[in-house]
């Protein structure tokens, strides 16, 4: 798809979007496209640092959950919404920053593992510490709204989208695709690696951060660790496979058949969807690593030669 | 003074089945350049295994290790050439990261079987000498823990004999050494993945066994062994065996040490403390060669 038309159907899909609330007749329509929202976020936050800048993050439930945490903590305790999120942004990107600043010197997986061990770490010791379930206050369940909910949630996947697309096409992009292809190669034609993977895990985390924050925003009551539970980081990872790694509309197209595919295999097949997208995620990695994108891509090129 | 040792002696013992659960992180990881993370969920396996062939077979879980080791060499073998030939046969750098991503799923999956076969509930054997106990000067040592650090410490140490004096094990080596010289000078380079991987997994198949029956197992257990595992590798670095014991002893009596200091909640903390520490200090671990 050229830029232009790109942009113009992106226009109207948000347009649309953004008219949903007047029309739905259920919260069931708004509750789905809310949770395609917040995947779409979450999966794009990821494929920053995975896809362009080529590091895999096998914690990154960790800086959704840091962003949930703080923002719950200080939306509770009075702060405005907007302005607690954005605290837990911040929160989340000085946690990951930790682990990019000693991580990113050395090669191979110590990121992978250090934050793999950041996410682990945190769910046990916020399990530990805050164990009783979190409940909004009976005054603010009374004025909840949930369109207030799903237009934030709207906002942030396109704020989200504005980033990457424009991170895609930037100097300090490119770089970050030069690194994940051939680290080497990319710091001897004078890419700074280290700032550049820096910069793309501190994009990556504050978004993630700020889906935390919205997590946070939505639920009425959950358990505080459950954020930073490592199925958050699997549903990043599966959907920016499926749809793609490294591209920007990749993780949209996943995020929808995600969404969609989990809402019917739950009812189906209630114990055996995890299984299923496990395996799932395993073939796509193995067999088709380019995912839908890929598909799509091998599709035309297929078509164009049958009619030249 | 007594409760402080008690807990550091209840450390070294943990320490002795971290070191174990690592082992065989360590010799995959080594050998192939395939960070599995998955291996908790091996561990995990592991347990369930020696927990009914207790439960239905009526056998005694240290008995049960010479059914659930060859039992877990095959796994390991089946699982190799199922998924993890696929990816050796990627670049060094691809190996690393399709490894990592490929093991997460797996991890999940199994979870999820695990939950779906056996329910969410905790199970630990009991036995007869469960409640046993040695005191030396007011500190009680279980034994079956006991029995467990060494177990644990002979089984590193039969591995290591056998990757020191065999000529698998010198191949092995070589392998993880350098695995185009050693295909070079002849050797069956994908035998060695794969009699690796197959001792990985059946040393984590007896981790399982001595964690089912000194502590409990649960379909939820495979992440936490897994980073346990991780980070006693990044202390010890690769590449010794008996450094790897030595790490987890190291992280057993360390987690001890933060919980008596700071409180059993935040215990968890010191394997992220140590894996900084290390990696600003000594990022090749404190035992490679």
């Amino acid at each position: 798809m050229t830029r232009p038309r790109g942009l113009a159907l992106g226009v109207v899909v948000v347009a649309a979007l953004a008219a949903v609330p007047r029309v739905a007749r259920t919260d069931a329509e708004l509750n789905f496209l809310f949770l395609v929202l917040l995947s779409t976020t979450l999966a794009q936050s990821w494929n920053i640092v995975a896809g362009y800048a080529g590091q895999v993050n096998l914690g990154h439930a960790a800086f959704f959950g840091l962003g949930a945490l703080t923002t719950r903590t200080l939306w509770i305790g009075g702060t405005p919404v907007l302005l607690a999120m954005g605290a837990g942004a911040l929160v989340a990107t000085a946690f990951a920053l930790l682990i990019g600043v000693v991580a990113f010197r050395l090669r191979g997986a110590y990121f992978a593992i250090g934050t793999l061990a950041l996410g682990e770490i945190l769910r046990i010791t916020v399990g530990n510490v805050l164990a009783e379930i979190s409940t909004l206050p009976a005054a603010t369940i009374a004025s909840y709204r949930l369109a207030d909910r799903y237009y934030l949630a709207l906002a942030l996947a396109v704020a989200t989208l504005a980033v990457v697309g424009a991170l895609g096409r930037s100097r300090a992009g490119l770089g970050m695709q030069a690194i994940r292809e051939d680290e080497e190669a990319a710091e001897a034609s004078g890419v700074n690696a280290l700032g550049l993977k820096l910069l793309a895990l501190a994009l990556s985390t504050a978004l993630a951060g700020l889906a935390g924050g919205l997590f946070a925003y939505y639920h009425i009551s959950y358990y505080p660790s459950h954020p930073f539970g490592p199925h958050w980081t699997f549903d990043a990872l599966l959907i920016t496979y499926v749809g793609g790694v490294g591209t920007l509309h990749g993780p949209v197209l996943g995020a929808i058949f995600y969404v969609l595919l989990k809402e019917y295999l739950a009812v189906r097949w209630v114990d055996f969807h995890l299984l299923i997208f496990g395996a799932l995620f395993i073939g796509i990695v193995l067999l088709l690593p380019g995912g839908l994108v890929e598909a799509a891509a091998r599709l035309r090129a297929l078509a164009g030669r049958r009619a030249p | 003074m007594t409760a402080f040792v008690q807990q550091m002696v209840l450390g070294l013992l943990i320490g002795g089945l971290y070191g174990l659960a690592a082992a065989g992180l360590s010799l995959v990881f080594g050998v192939l350049k395939v960070l599995n993370v998955a291996h908790g969920q091996l561990i995990m396996l592991g347990g369930y295994g020696a927990f009914w062939l207790g439960a239905l077979a009526g056998f005694d879980p240290f008995a049960a290790l010479t059914l659930v080791i060859p039992g877990a060499l095959a796994f390991g073998a089946v699982l190799y050439w199922t998924l993890f030939a696929w990816v050796v046969r990627a670049s060094e750098e691809t190996r690393v990261k399709n490894s990592l991503l490929i093991g997460f799923g797996l991890a999940l999956a199994l979870d999820a079987l695990a939950v779906r076969l056996w329910t969410a509930d905790e199970r630990s054997i009991t036995t007869s000498y469960a409640g046993a106990v040695v005191s030396v000067g007011g500190i009680a040592i279980p034994l079956v823990r006991l029995a467990s650090l060494v177990l644990a410490g002979a089984l590193i140490g039969g591995v290591h004999l056998l990757l020191a004096r065999t000529r698998w094990g010198r191949a092995i080596r070589a392998t993880a050494e350098d695995w185009e010289a050693a295909l070079l000078t002849g050797i069956d380079v994908r035998r060695a993945y794969l009699l690796a991987f197959a001792i990985g997994t059946a040393l984590a198949g007896a981790a399982g066994t001595l964690v089912s029956v000194g502590y409990s197992v649960s379909p939820s257990i495979g992440l936490e062994w897994t980073l346990k595992a991780l980070v006693v590798v990044v202390l010890a670095g690769l590449g010794s065996m008996p450094g790897t014991f030595v790490g987890g002893l190291v992280l057993g009596l360390a987690e001890a040490a933060a919980a008596w200091g700071f409180g059993g909640p935040y215990r968890e903390m010191v394997g992220l403390v140590l894996f900084f520490v290390v990696l600003v200090a000594r990022p090749q671990g404190l035992f490679a060669r």
